[in-house]
């Protein structure tokens, strides 16, 4: 009997390592596929259609080794942020003026509506007529596609308040200041995060059309460069820049959440 | 037994009190509260009684100023509790019906929750915090997040936040109707212990006739729209028989 707690013990572990790797290898299991099948076309097809993934592996290899390669990736990068960033705080307080009053989301809404159908490459070439600089061109570009989402998005958060809590909060007589700290931020944050993830891939895929056009640099200018070499590995291994740096921004957004939100209860069934 | 309170030595003091709903001479507009006059001395713990739609809840956030009077006036310490809002802040604590803890704060984060608002210090705030959550037999669950506790911890939890600004009104919305009765009589009898040894005026809203004896000194029963059909007064001494015909009464006018 004594033996046994500590080979259950043990078989547990392995029960759950087991689990794990199941785990991984199915999440991992769909980007084998696509490998496989990438690199067996490129068995049979020419080397500007299907290049070997191996020529893709050394590409990324020597865009991140060169200082002026990976400082392109970077600008891109940068240009993202900045422009989420933008949006979002402009998203942030034009929401709360429509939280705050009727009239303002009266007025706002059906531009915001507006702005959402109208396509990126439209807020390019209109960016291009109005303005000079590339750097503020691109980030009046993606300002303007991303912040509908973002507006829209914290308003929804900022709707969904519960009555209940704000009242309890109020019953405490908070200033503007704590009441904002204490209640609405903490009940807004889960919103903001997923906003902030779904606005990421659109910026990363917007960012990409508005440097084709109008910049000097970073990785849509690179990609163009690539398009006019007819040089599909240098294509695949820029795009696959922006695909990382998405992997990596919204790991660090799920690390946020799982970290920020442990508070929240987990049933044993899901969905 | 009519309770005699003069308004000018009255913690609570509402003279003449009408709260309409929607938009005064048209069908919509609904009175919740017509022409009350109810005066609370300090100390006591006064029971509110009534059916549901009586207009309770009405004149409990027109106490807390948290709905401004259609007509009459609100005083609480004599100051209008919805126009002098942040004056009270830290001397009227509300304990509601559902706990309302924040699911993001721990229970020590929510029972500190009103001292934040006053400005305390955060080690002080933190003892205050822990010394009620440990009163109310909560130690060793400060670092739990609501989720995690049980519906009769997260209403100690409520209590314990309420008390801990150290408020002399406690208003309490129904705080125990949501829990077992076995819990829900430890906790009052826990609750009316807290309220007597603080010397706090509290004003108690329930639809149980049990609950209102067992917990207030007074109790006033409404009908609808929220005008006093029946104020009693009594005291721990107040033989069982008596508090039967008292139980019997209010029946009575709540059947009528």
């Amino acid at each position: 009997m004594s033996e046994s707690v500590p080979r259950s013990g043990a078989s547990r572990l392995a029960n759950h390592l087991l689990a794990a790797a199941k785990r991984f290898g199915l999440s991992v299991l769909p980007f084998v596929v696509v490998i496989l099948v990438w690199q067996f076309a490129s068995l049979f097809f020419p080397r500007f259609l299907f290049p070997s993934l191996i020529d893709v592996f050394w590409r990324c290899l020597q865009i991140f080794s060169d200082g002026s390669m990976f400082a392109d990736v970077l600008a891109t990068i940068f240009r993202i942020l900045a422009g989420l960033a933008g949006a979002f705080v402009i998203g942030g307080l034009l929401a709360l003026l429509m939280v705050y009053s009727r009239a303002v989301d009266r007025f706002l809404s059906p531009i915001l509506t507006l702005f959402q159908g109208i396509p990126a490459l439209s807020w390019v070439v209109f960016a291009i007529i109005w303005f000079h600089g590339v750097e503020f061109r691109i980030f009046f570009i993606m300002v303007m596609t991303t912040l509908p989402a973002f507006t829209f998005q914290v308003l929804g958060a900022l709707r969904a308040m519960s009555r209940d809590l704000m009242e309890m909060v109020f019953s405490f007589r908070p200033t503007r200041l704590k009441l904002f700290r204490v209640m609405i931020a903490p009940a807004i944050l889960p919103d903001i995060l997923t906003a902030w993830k779904v606005n990421l891939g659109n910026a990363s895929r917007v960012v990409v059309v508005a440097e084709l056009v109008g910049a000097t640099g970073g990785v849509g200018y690179q990609l163009l460069q690539q398009q006019q070499l007819f040089d599909m590995a240098g294509a695949l291994a820029w795009t696959l820049q922006l695909v990382f740096f998405v992997l990596i921004a919204q790991s660090a957004l799920t690390l946020i959440e799982t970290t920020v939100f442990r508070y929240r209860a987990v049933s044993e069934r899901g969905i | 037994m009519r309770d005699s309170v003069t308004s000018s030595d009255a913690a609570i003091h509402l003279d003449r009190v009408s709260k309409v709903f929607g938009k005064l001479g048209t069908e919509a507009a609904y009175c919740a509260v017509d022409g009350l006059d109810l005066d609370v001395r300090p100390g006591q713990m006064l029971a509110i009684l009534g059916k549901t739609g009586c207009g309770k809840s009405t004149i409990f956030n027109m106490i807390a100023g948290l709905t401004e009077p259609s007509s009459g006036t609100v005083r609480v310490s004599g100051r209008d509790p919805f126009a002098e809002f942040d004056w009270f802040r830290g001397r009227i604590a509300i304990v509601f019906q559902n706990d309302r803890l924040l699911p993001w704060r721990s229970a020590l984060q929510n029972v500190e929750l009103g001292l934040e608002m006053l400005e305390v210090p955060a080690a002080e705030r933190r003892t205050t915090a822990q010394l009620w959550l440990t009163r109310l037999g909560l130690g060793g669950h400060e670092a739990d997040f609501p989720h995690a506790l049980s519906g009769g911890m997260r209403q100690r939890v409520s209590i314990a936040r309420a008390f801990a600004t150290n408020a002399n009104i406690l208003l309490c919305d129904e705080p125990f109707s949501a829990l077992d009765e076995s819990t829900a009589r430890r906790l009052r009898a826990e609750f009316v212990r807290l309220v007597k040894e603080n010397g706090k005026t509290a004003v108690f809203i329930t639809h149980s006739i049990s609950e209102a004896l067992e917990i207030g000194d007074r109790i006033v029963v409404l009908k609808r729209p929220a005008m006093i059909a029946y104020d009693v007064s009594f005291d721990i001494g107040t033989a069982a028989e008596e508090r039967e015909l008292i139980r019997s009464r209010i029946g009575d006018v709540l059947a009528a």
